[in-house]
């Protein structure tokens, strides 16, 4: 099989995932509730008004319809009403929020800097912590670096993320008063402000996936350590330095890759969290804010961007895989 | 926790596999785990919050307070608790909570049904769930597998955190919370069980014990009950209890976000999510919940790396 046909059949399964879990969750959030034209209607709402505005959201029509329609909007922009109320919402088109006047995508797009300021340094951080810390505990196997590098790691895996950034707050915010403890300031307006205000928040949300990492790239050292092909290096005359390199971390690395690839797309999820441990206006905090007014557009159109960065992260993760590793092409 | 993939974030790093050669029956397993002393002290800890939940009413009276109860007369007139450590004293052993004065010791010790309740509960969900179809799958194999990987898939592809936040918005406020926390969790959690049951499975089918009982014209459901399933049982007990604290986790992340359990039932992790506002004046109001939050996770973690090296001692630590 060669590996064009297996990126083609990956993405054409992820392009179906992404459909089915579109569909559930158009089902589950704009089908089910209680009309959602009655959240917007005016108050008295009255049967004609009610008419009027099931009209302009399109929701009069038969699900199937809706469903076409709201799919048809993320490729093409979407229209809602006619007329002097029209409202244009364009391509890609994740819905609209009446209560925001504005578009999902453009709500998302607002406050992406935030959230993604606060996964891509987290994620350098952790790889990088986790790695280190695993290949280290590993070639200093039962000694005392071991025993505390796996501590750590251990504790890290166990407390909840929120209680150390609390905790840290604490610390570094109000003890020492080093740190500020909350907000977020753009890069453009003050690049200084931008790193003093983000450096917690990075270490928080990179501490616990530090730890998994380095429990992970502890065990896949040992094994790779063990294996034939390192002793082989040894003894054709290998540095030690390079066997470890190039044979036991390059081989152990591996299934760190793909948990990294899982763990961007779904890092969403977790900088909900920090952005409220920090008071930070990112997309976790736009989510937050949604479900608490019932502004059902955003919640879908949120959950079906999150589902779209998850699933893409896969892709790339078995396609860089399918390079790395021929023998995931021959399996498919 | 702080990770998406939230539910599965502690499975899986370390896939469950049983080492071919040996024993994984459960006494063999136990003997193993008895010899680790961070384990038994795990287990130890796990058992001294087990009781403190079952028996939290009679805790709790024995300092005369119940999680409910306002104090207002306990706090200062900013609505933070007076004296020293957010209001410890004979009466109040944790302090008093900012704003109600209602006893921490109280809602910390009846927490921790919440937290172990719902916690178990969702393992439960999801082990019941991953087990049929693990089991069901790997052994039935065809179509039924064909079509039941797909389903994964599609799981694997929620980002289960944001939907777990979203269902909130449209489930009716009069189903219980309790409830539906358990069943979203515990559903997000079964697929991952599920693979590993699966897998295991397949290599039980080869061996000539299950071979001979179907040829001896067993039925399918009897070579599972008879065959399979005791002998996935090991590898069942130890992936439940790694399961758990991400399970806690899962619990408490909800209603830190305040989407999870509703007051006024104690939570841990609500607790923690209203000291945000307090960390700088009531420190220890973050510090009690977040401690006994802590400690349970860490229990089952120890004690589940433990249970899981003396099944695969590859991957052993030691």
């Amino acid at each position: 099989m060669t590996t064009f046909r297996f990126i083609a059949i990956r993405v054409l399964g992820a392009a179906v995932v992404l459909l089915v879990v579109a569909a559930i969750t158009y089902a589950l959030f704009m089908l089910l509730p209680t009309n959602p034209a009655r959240a917007i209607c005016d108050k008295p709402c009255t049967p004609d008004r009610l008419r009027e505005v099931q009209a302009f959201l399109g929701t009069d029509k038969p699900w199937i319809a809706q469903f076409g329609a709201y799919l048809a909007g993320i490729f093409t922009g979407r229209t809602f009403g006619s007329g002097a109320s029209v409202i244009h919402c364009a391509a890609p088109c994740f819905g609209y929020s009446f209560q925001l006047h504005d578009s999902v995508t453009n709500l998302i797009l607002t406050r992406l800097p935030v959230t993604a300021s606060i996964a891509v340094g987290a994620a350098v951080l952790w790889l990088v912590a986790g790695v280190a810390g695993g290949a280290l505990s590993a070639l200093r196997r039962g000694t005392y670096v071991d025993r505390t590098v796996m501590t750590i790691a251990v504790a890290g895996v166990s407390a909840p993320s929120y209680l150390v950034g609390l905790l840290a707050i604490l610390l570094f915010g109000f003890v020492l008063g080093v740190l500020p403890t909350s907000g977020y300031v753009a890069f453009g307006d003050d690049p200084v402000g931008w790193f003093t205000h983000l450096v917690l928040p990075w270490c928080v949300l990179a501490f616990i996936s530090a730890a998994i990492y380095a429990r992970l790239t502890r065990g896949e050292m040992l094994e790779s350590m063990s294996q034939d092909f390192v002793r082989t290096a040894r003894a054709k005359g290998l540095r030690e330095r390079q066997v470890v390199v190039r044979h036991g971390l390059r081989t152990a690395i591996l299934p760190v890759v793909t948990l990294f690839g899982l763990d961007l797309g779904s890092l969403l999820g977790g900088a909900v969290i920090t952005e409220k441990v920090f008071s930070m206006q990112g997309l976790g905090a736009l989510l937050i804010d949604a479900v608490h007014t019932l502004d059902l557009q955003v919640v879908v159109g949120f959950t079906l961007f999150s589902a779209l960065l998850i699933v893409t992260a896969n892709v790339i993760v078995d396609v860089v895989y399918a390079f790395v590793d021929p023998r995931v092409r021959r399996r498919a | 926790m702080g990770r998406g993939g939230l539910v599965t974030a502690n499975v899986v790093d370390r896939p469950v596999a049983a080492a071919a050669n040996r024993s994984t029956g459960f006494r063999a397993v136990v003997r193993r785990v008895r010899q680790d002393r961070w384990a038994v002290a795990s287990a130890v800890v796990i058992v001294v919050f087990v009781v403190v939940a079952l028996a939290a009413p009679l805790i709790a009276a024995v300092t005369g307070q119940d999680p409910y109860g306002y104090h207002i007369d306990a706090l200062n007139s900013f609505g933070a608790p007076r004296g020293v450590g957010g209001g410890i004293s004979a009466e109040h052993w944790f302090g008093v909570e900012p704003l109600t004065g209602r006893d921490l010791f109280a809602i910390v010790t009846y927490g921790a049904r919440t937290s172990l309740g719902i916690g178990i509960a969702a393992t439960i969900v999801s082990i019941v769930i991953g087990v049929l179809v693990g089991v069901t799958t790997g052994f039935f194999g065809g179509w039924y597998d064909r079509v039941l990987s797909r389903v994964v898939d599609v799981i694997f592809g929620f980002p289960s955190l944001v939907f777990m936040i979203a269902l909130t918005a449209i489930v009716p406020t009069s189903f219980p919370k309790p409830v539906l926390v358990v069943l979203v969790i515990g559903f997000f959690g079964w697929p991952s069980v599920a693979r590993v049951v699966r897998g295991q499975t397949l290599s039980l089918v080869t061996r000539n014990y299950v071979v001979a009982s179907t040829a001896m014209g067993a039925g399918r459901w009897h070579v599972i009950r008879t065959q399979l399933l005791p002998n996935l049982a090991a590898t069942i007990t130890v992936y439940a209890t790694i399961s758990i604290p991400s399970m806690i986790g899962a619990e408490a992340a909800l209603s830190f976000l305040a989407v999870g359990v509703t007051p006024p039932t104690p939570s841990w992790g609500r607790s923690i999510g209203d000291a945000i506002g307090w960390v700088q004046t009531d420190p220890m109001y973050l510090v009690f919940p977040g401690l006994a939050l802590f400690l349970i996770t860490l229990a089952f973690n120890v004690l589940g790396d433990a249970l899981r090296d003396a099944l695969d001692p590859r991957r052993s630590n030691r």
